[in-house]
């Protein structure tokens, strides 16, 4: 899934000469995090958060004596170089990027950093959900395999022998070299048959995994 | 005079029948019926038969598109890759002879139930036939095409402008008519079920309270695996309550499945018969102290169709007929005779479950602190608007 598919196309942004205090009705209004900062060309210059405008905003406990601060343009608080994401980009990509500089949202940007959209944590982290199909009714089925080609469509052909309609699969190292996890979602309320079968062909069956029962 | 409860049952409900060996087996309504009639607790007169579904009221919940692919279906003219589209033609839900008009009577077994409680005609009404909630807008899942309880809640918004409480005591979480009420304010879903981290369809976590208009009137009780007698029955009882009171419904619409007892194949709890006395008796006593009385039941999953599903299904007419006494009998020998021989299992002699029926759990005490935390988790909205909330009425200074 790419970056441009789940952007937000049409976000809110203000430019450099705009006020703090327009930048914080902006944030409470929109329930917002971030706003972009773009010039007349719609050229990224900067971007702003609900941290930085509130930095400069007055405490709670000093109504009224420091809000001549508020007046002040919001380019005396922007960040600048930003980052940014490409529409092209892949979703997994984009995570990596939020997650590695500790951000929780990107504007999405062409090729002369026009600003296109925004792309955010929570979305992102919707789509993972979306690509793990947490959220679509399934049995979770977890293997462990050998890391070797050929094992997860040996694996698929027990489900498909079955008729049943994989929602998802996950790939992950296990605690070896030398094997992997296969998770899958299987949409199924009735795995016995299966896990019976996998269990059958010589696979370990991870989970589902019972305290009590095969705990 | 208005009967104190119907029985929605006919012979033609048996054809929902996904395939030959499939868990969700239609004998469960024959097997209950019957132990019913040997009883002498069900009469003529109290069985009503279901009404089909009309196209139009089928579609109050589920997508047109659909409706015709599963038409299709039952008509052999459906191509695989569009039925799979439709979570038709699986292991789960296969495509069958006239899947529709089987599907469509147990939807209009629900809406004859419905009618005969709202317009008055009888206090309580059963369909054991329904409650098949895994059913989506536009996708059949987990054994269900057409999702008779969404339906029939739409309907009485729609024919009774009522307020409906769903209460759902299936093993497996309540997801299609949960999220086709999410955003509804006007309709609240209760399901308490095995944890979704074991067990299919892997949703119901206690963090699911419905959104927008509808927050907060989603409640989600999902327990531990091995869950007890007492554990289950404490978090029951104390959610039906406390969320009746909270929403203060019109109607309930409780699906029974009878799928959480130890004895079921497909699920990880450890309940007896002794659940599934206090299921229906708490339903009715929150239905007439709030809904002046209208209850309508369904069935749902249940997966012990010879131990298990007869004996719960029957104390649910019992309970909604004032008969529970027949209860301190043992189970008619006439039943067992005329059963026994087909059943793989031998069929129990007692409404009760003998003690020591499963090995001792060694982590009861850890799996009813954990429950109890999860009860708390799922009520804390409802708690706490009780505590800031609305300013008292006058008669409760």
């Amino acid at each position: 899934m790419l970056v441009e598919e789940i952007m937000n196309e049409d976000p809110v942004y203000l430019h450099a000469g705009d006020s703090i205090e327009k930048a914080l009705k902006y944030i409470d209004q929109h329930k917002i995090r971030h706003i972009p900062i773009v010039d007349e060309n719609h050229i990224l210059t900067g971007i702003v958060s609900d941290r930085d405008i509130r930095d400069a905003s007055p405490s709670i406990f000093h109504t009224r004596s420091q809000e001549e601060h508020l007046k002040k343009a919001v380019s005396r608080i922007m960040s600048v170089p930003v980052i940014t994401a490409n529409p092209l980009d892949v979703v997994e990509d984009a995570a990596v990027v939020l997650y590695n500089n500790g951000i929780s949202s990107l504007p999405v940007t062409g090729d002369h950093d026009n600003l296109l959209g925004m792309v955010t944590e929570s979305t992102v982290l919707h789509t993972l959900v979306e690509l793990t199909g947490a959220h679509q009714p399934s049995s979770r089925i977890e293997v462990k395999a050998n890391d070797r080609p050929g094992e997860l469509a040996a694996v698929t052909s027990i489900f498909h022998r079955k008729q049943m309609n994989v929602i998802s699969v996950l790939v992950y190292p296990g605690r070896d070299d030398v094997s992997k996890y296969l998770a899958f979602r299987v949409q199924t309320m009735d795995p016995r048959d299966v896990i019976h079968d996998l269990k059958e062909a010589g696979y370990e069956v991870s989970w589902p995994r019972i305290p009590g029962l095969n705990e | 005079m208005m009967q104190e409860a119907a029985f929605v049952y006919s012979e033609k409900q048996l054809a929902y029948k996904l395939s030959e060996d499939h868990p969700f087996n239609p004998l469960r309504l024959t097997l209950t019926y019957d132990l019913l009639r040997h009883i002498g607790a069900l009469d003529d007169d109290s069985v009503k038969a279901p009404r089909a579904a009309s196209d139009e009221e089928i579609a109050l919940v589920h997508d047109s598109s659909y409706i015709e692919a599963v038409k299709a279906g039952g008509h052999g003219t459906l191509s695989r890759g569009i039925a799979n589209n439709f979570g038709l033609g699986t292991e789960d839900t296969p495509v069958f002879k006239n899947m529709h008009e089987a599907a469509s009577l147990l939807v209009g077994g629900t809406l004859t139930a419905v009618d005969l409680v709202m317009e008055g005609k009888t206090g309580h009404a059963l369909n054991l036939g329904g409650g098949l909630h895994h059913g989506f807008r536009g996708k059949a899942s987990g054994f269900c095409i057409y999702n008779d309880s969404a339906i029939a809640i739409e309907y009485m918004k729609k024919h009774y402008g009522a307020r409906v409480l769903y209460v759902d005591t299936d093993a497996h979480h309540g997801d299609g008519v949960q999220f086709t009420f999410y955003e509804d304010p006007d309709v609240c879903t209760l399901s308490i079920h095995e944890t979704g981290r074991y067990l299919f369809p892997g949703t119901g976590d206690v963090y699911e309270k419905g959104s927008g208009e509808g927050y907060g009137l989603a409640v989600n009780v999902p327990i531990d695996a091995f869950t007890e007698d007492a554990s289950f029955i404490e978090n029951y009882e104390k959610a039906l309550e406390e969320t009746a009171a909270f929403f203060k419904p019109d109607v309930i619409l409780t699906q029974n499945g009878a799928d959480a007892h130890y004895y079921d194949p497909l699920t990880h709890l450890s309940t007896t018969m002794e659940t599934y006395r206090e299921i229906p008796r708490a339903a009715r006593r929150v239905a007439h102290k709030y809904c002046g009385g209208k209850w309508i039941g369904v069935g749902g999953g249940g997966y012990d169709i010879w131990r298990v599903v007869p004996r719960a299904w029957a104390m649910i007419w019992l309970e909604m007929t004032g008969r529970t006494d027949l209860l301190d009998h043992p189970l008619p020998a006439s039943w067992i005779q005329t059963w026994e021989s087909g059943s793989p299992v031998p069929l129990p002699h007692n409404w009760s479950d003998p003690e020591n029926m499963y090995p001792y759990i060694p982590r009861r005490g850890e799996i009813t602190e954990k429950n109890r935390k999860i009860l708390e988790k799922a009520l804390f909205h409802i708690r706490n608007e009780n505590k800031s909330g609305p300013t008292p009425s006058p008669d409760q200074p």
